[in-house]
């Protein structure tokens, strides 16, 4: 009893450290990637007593993201403008961050772990409805972005808050489309399960992920996400020329912090929602529960913990890859025009999207009579 | 679910319930109301309505309450200064609300005590989804056609028709149309 | 287990401050907003009702109450918008222009 609720509790813990540690880091790879991108140098300056130039190593402005700039964003003022909503100006920032970081504990990170008699599933909370689960937590994350913008007193704020919580809206049924669509594939609701299904191959070599039955599914959810989480050419909410800095103009500090961590925690997410959904979670090819079996090679039999660790493993690399996907994306599009936004979610996702469904339906119809 | 647990949930309702109608802020009602629901959704859960008790979430917080919040936007409200209302309206109404109560407390308190347990997948999508299509179609059709044509008629009703006002400002319109399909989620 | 007239109870709590905001209340916003208290009050009934007599067809109706409080929302909410824009008022005792 105490041993699972141990367990349970170190896996919970586990995975919000990984998905915070993933969005700091995200910092730093979107500082350097845009960097590269740009043909820029990026963050360079910042050192501790001059240690890592002493040994003569290039200095990769690691020290600028994760010390200098996180001190100077704790140490500023927590400023609340004049007439705003102080307790709703308070709460916007954790209504915001919360819902993010609850959404993981349905995504699972591994396959089973077998340690003596007792089997462990490296998911937090199986959830026979998770992916209910999912999008009932997302409703939630709604609210932050809205109440932030309103409890400013400011109109650019307020604007960027109805602007962020108008396009969350309507992406939201473009991304439900999209995952409904990957549900009746698989059959199931639960997301470890459908991580379970993708695995093996058709003719022997090719994997059986989401992404071959459904790949305009797969493009719906990661337009969708990628605008739910509200970056460029998506960001009209916080869109900088013309509304200072959207819905958190009148952040600072920590609470600002907790802003920018939301949207780096739903960059993890989406990319865990998109390999969860289309390339088999911690799915490793021609990798079974008893171990390799390639295709006119021959099988290498592995333990059972050299395969979960390889599933985790696997699974972060596909996390880590739509993460890079999208600060690509982010570096490489301009920004919409909001009636552009609305026009793509309205006229062009919903009926793809209801489109695919349709044809899913009736694919699994004739396939099974 | 554990008296315990139930207790809290129950604790919340109720005074969450109690702050959407006593705050003087409609933005705080309105936070009042997700709250409220949130823990209506817990408690469905607790009883084992697992999909119904999400579904709650989704489509109240995640949808209704967002468009209910958008009209306090766009009708700019703020705190109310105190509403004047008659004495004798509120008098005879909370004299109403009581015997309500009242009569309620009698009719419920007598009910069945202690639910049997419940039988395999109760609640669960497949079983939800197999009465849904199969016993209820009908109905179920039905509210697809009312959803239809409640959302033609929102539109037709808080639309700025061009006789109304000569020129309309393009993104506020559009934006305001799009959230009355957002309904349909 | 806790007993299902506690559910019911609470349901009736919730019902009855619904009851007394509509009541209470002059601002059509507030109203509203009571009334989806009524209306999730009624679900928590339902849904516990449901499970004392073991069926399913309890959760099928708050299925169709949610979907009838969507089409509610949404008219009724237009209706408010369009009122305010020709009295520029959503106090309920100011709308009084069809009364007798």
């Amino acid at each position: 009893m105490l041993t699972d609720l141990l367990i349970d509790a170190a896996k919970a813990i586990v995975a919000v450290l990984l998905v915070l540690n993933l969005a700091t880091v995200l910092l730093w790879f979107e500082r350097k990637g845009s960097a590269l991108i740009q043909d820029r140098v990026g963050a360079n300056r910042a050192a501790i007593f001059g240690i890592g130039r002493r040994l003569g190593v290039p200095n990769l402005g690691v020290t600028n993201t994760f010390v200098a700039d996180p001190l100077k964003m704790f140490t500023k003022e927590d400023f609340v403008p004049d007439q705003a909503d102080r307790f709703l100006h308070t709460l916007a920032p954790f209504l915001s961050l919360f819902p993010v970081l609850v959404t993981f504990a349905v995504v699972p990170f591994g396959d089973r772990l077998i340690v003596g008699s007792r089997v462990i599933d490296l998911q937090v909370c199986q959830l026979d409805v998770g992916v209910l689960y999912l999008l009932a937590v997302l409703g939630i994350g709604i609210y932050g972005a809205a109440l932030g913008g309103w409890a400013s007193n400011n109109r650019w704020a307020l604007l960027g808050g109805v602007r962020a919580s108008a396009q969350m809206i309507s992406y939201e049924l473009a991304m439900g489309l999209a995952i409904i669509a990957v549900v009746m594939t698989f059959g199931t609701l639960d997301l470890q399960e459908i991580c379970r299904r993708q695995g093996g191959a058709w003719f022997g070599w090719l994997p059986k992920w989401g992404i071959i039955y459904q790949p305009l599914a797969f493009l719906l959810l990661l337009t969708a996400g990628i605008a739910e989480s509200k970056r460029i050419p998506f960001d009209m909410p916080e869109g900088e020329s013309e509304l200072i800095a959207g819905y958190f103009t009148e952040y600072s500090g920590g609470k600002q912090a907790a802003f920018m961590l939301t949207d780096f925690a739903e960059v993890v997410l989406v990319s865990a929602l998109v390999a969860t959904f289309f390339f088999g979670g911690w799915q490793v090819p021609y990798l079974y529960p008893e171990g390799f079996r390639l295709p006119g090679i021959g099988s290498v039999l592995l333990p059972n913990l050299v395969v979960a660790v390889l599933g985790v493993l696997a699974f972060g690399l596909k996390v880590v890859f739509f993460c890079w996907l999208q600060i690509l994306v982010r570096w490489t599009l301009p920004r919409f025009r909001y009636d552009q936004l609305m026009y793509l979610g309205w006229k062009i996702l919903l009926p793809l999207g209801l489109i695919n469904l349709a044809a899913t339906a009736v694919v699994i119809v004739a396939v099974a009579s | 679910m554990e008296v315990g647990v139930f207790a809290f949930f129950a604790v919340l309702a109720v005074v969450s319930a109690l702050g959407v109608v006593l705050q003087r802020s409609p933005v705080h009602s309105l936070l009042a109301l997700v709250a409220t629901l949130l823990a209506i959704s817990a408690l469905l859960i607790g009883l084992g309505a697992v999909a119904i008790g999400f579904l709650l979430a989704i489509v109240y917080v995640g949808a209704i309450v967002v468009v209910f919040l958008f009209v306090i936007w766009l009708l700019n409200l703020q705190r109310d200064p105190g509403e004047p209302g008659h004495l004798a309206a509120k008098f005879f109404g909370a004299f109403a609300v009581a015997a309500l109560t009242a009569e309620l407390f009698a009719f419920f308190v007598r009910a069945p005590v202690g639910p049997p347990p419940a039988p395999a997948g109760y609640g669960s999508v497949d079983r939800l989804a197999d009465l849904i299509f199969r016993d209820y179609l009908v109905a179920f059709e039905a509210t697809s056609l009312l959803l239809l044509v409640a959302v033609v008629g929102a539109v037709a009703v808080a639309r700025r028709w061009p006789a109304d006002q000569p020129r309309r400002s393009g993104a506020g319109a559009s934006a305001h149309g799009e959230l009355r399909r957002a309904e349909r989620a | 287990m806790t007993p299902v007239s506690y559910y019911l109870v609470l349901g009736a709590a919730l019902f009855a401050i619904g009851v007394a905001g509509v009541v209470i209340r002059r601002n059509l916003i507030v109203i509203f907003m009571s009334i989806e208290v009524m209306l999730n009050a009624v679900n928590l009934t339902l849904v516990a009702l449901g499970r004392a007599l073991g069926s399913t067809d309890g959760q099928v109706m708050v299925f169709f109450v949610m979907t009838v409080g969507a089409a509610e929302a949404a008219v009724g909410l237009a209706l408010i918008l369009a009122a305010f824009r020709s009295r520029h008022t959503i106090k309920a005792d100011e709308l009084n222009l069809m009364r007798w």
